[in-house]
């Protein structure tokens, strides 16, 4: 009879890693917009 | 201080958000001309005066990164992100002491010094270990990184000036607005303090799979060494001449597309020049993750051909065809433009190819001297041309004739520095550890 393995598995890291990708992507995503905002003005200003 | 070794099943992917929460922060000094028209009225002072913080911080992250790169290596990514923290924050604090208190020089020691300190040792930061992390993607990881630095001014820009707006922009309110700066860039920057974590030694002994590949196999130089080497100044020649390249068009872009075209019935207005101005910040920002993740496939040899050779190409197009036809102009700038972000973003990459992981993060900071350089050669050069030729009553685009036939000049000698590089030679590189020396020694050597 094999013997339950007692080595707790890794958590799990994806609600981290999300958590992490829309802590810097959340602003970075508000730069964009302002960013496309000015840049179209080369084309109607 | 030990760097943080990764747990079992730590993901490699938590590793890039925390380099971009340093390197977002620190990228708002290039939104630093955001203050200046404030501070000239409010303080009395004149726009050389006020340029002055933004230039010592440029000249401390030049210095910190070059002689703090050793410290960084040693100490490990937790180490340095959380001394750029404190500084970065706390040079924002000092000047909102500085601005309340109406003396400009805590202004000056605050942002410039203690700030670029904060600068020099957060760029560098996580580059080593990103490296670590992403052996078979090092130029997709750096460039990630260092893309952070370009969207940090995209950020920046409108929300100090919406806090501007706010507070008002007399002293007390730009005292308010550096504190607010300061308090918020040391909470974003903590995400990255407390992410960073090292790939766990080889061979860890708890029987997990390896979670990153950290051992340092093949070629490795010290950083001593490495800038001993002709191939560390030819990289050194290679950056500084594709930075002042890239600054020659940043530095004088809104005036210059106006002037292409002033003469044409198309004329371009101030608000469309400030329009192609923020294009070319997002061809910068595209091409430090696009050309740096292209690296990865095609080589680091061969994108620097492609930034030097086609970006000369691209400037004698504008020089030759550029007041006939506005798209063609636009379109050539970009390309030049996100060479620029390209070759800051695959550096760290190409360095890791010649010298290895093992301080490949501490040769970065001394090779960033280049951009020290080309941050003055480069406006020094295109604004002392055009004011001449402006002199010698020259107009419209004559006004830039021989500035673009000069980038063309300095791509060239950059071309042929990026021709010159070979593998480093054997007697530069640190003797591999047992273990680690028979993998290295049945490993193809990396050719850059």
């Amino acid at each position: 009879m094999s013997q339950p393995d007692s080595s707790p598995s890794p958590p799990d890291r994806r609600p981290l890693i999300a958590f992490a990708w829309l802590w810097v992507g959340v602003p970075l995503a508000y730069g964009l917009y302002e960013l496309v905002q000015k840049a179209t003005k080369l084309f109607t200003g | 201080m030990s760097p943080p070794v990764a747990p079992a099943g730590w993901s490699r992917w938590l590793v890039p958000p925390a380099a971009l929460s340093v390197h977002l922060s620190i990228g708002q000094a290039y939104a630093w001309s955001v203050f200046k028209p404030p501070l000239e009225s409010s303080l009395g002072l004149s726009g050389t005066q006020s340029a002055l913080p933004f230039q010592l911080a440029i000249v401390m992250l030049g210095l910190s990164a070059a002689f703090g790169g050793t410290l960084v290596e040693r100490n490990g990514p937790r180490w340095a992100m959380t001394v750029a923290l404190v500084c970065f924050s706390s040079g924002f604090l000092i000047s909102a002491l500085g601005a309340a208190s109406e003396q400009y020089w805590l202004i000056v020691l605050g942002y410039g010094f203690v700030g670029g300190i904060g600068l020099g040792i957060g760029y560098i930061s996580p580059v080593s270990t990103l490296i670590k992390w992403f052996p078979d993607r090092p130029g997709m990881a750096t460039g990630i990184a260092i893309m952070g630095f370009g969207g940090g001014a995209l950020i920046a820009s409108p929300w100090s000036a919406q806090m501007l707006e706010s507070f008002g922009a007399d002293h007390s309110g730009i005292a308010l607005a550096f504190l607010v700066h300061g308090l918020s860039y040391a909470v974003f920057m903590t995400l990255g303090v407390l992410l960073v974590r090292v790939p766990r030694p080889a061979g860890a002994a708890d029987g997990t799979p390896e979670t990153g590949p950290a051992a340092t196999t093949g070629v490795q130089v010290s950083a001593a060494s490495a800038v001993r080497t002709p191939q560390f100044w030819c990289l050194w020649v290679v950056l500084c001449m594709n930075v002042t390249a890239g600054i020659g068009i940043l530095e004088k872009a809104a005036p210059m597309i106006t002037d292409f075209f002033a003469d044409t019935s198309t004329p371009v207005s101030l608000t469309a020049s400030a329009g192609f101005v923020a294009l070319l910040s997002a061809a910068n920002m595209a091409g430090r993750i696009g050309w740096s993740s292209t690296s990865d496939l095609i080589g680091r040899k061969n994108i620097y051909r492609v930034y030097l050779g086609v970006g000369a190409v691209m400037y004698g197009l504008i020089a030759l065809l550029g007041d006939s036809s506005k798209p063609l102009f636009i379109l050539c700038a970009l390309v030049i433009l996100s060479f620029y972000g390209g070759g800051f973003a695959t550096i760290p990459a190409y360095l890791k190819d010649l010298f290895g992981t093992y301080q490949v993060g501490a040769i970065h900071g001394r090779l960033l001297t280049a951009w020290s350089t080309a941050g003055v050669l480069g406006p020094l050069i295109v604004n002392w041309i055009a004011d001449r030729q402006e002199e010698a009553g020259k107009h419209g685009a004559d006004l830039y004739s021989l500035s673009l036939l000069i980038m063309i000049g300095l791509l060239a000698v950059g071309f042929v520095a990026n021709e010159l590089v070979r593998p480093v030679d054997a007697r530069h590189h640190v003797p591999a550890p047992k273990e680690t020396a028979d993998v290295a020694a049945r490993q193809q050597p990396e050719s850059a």
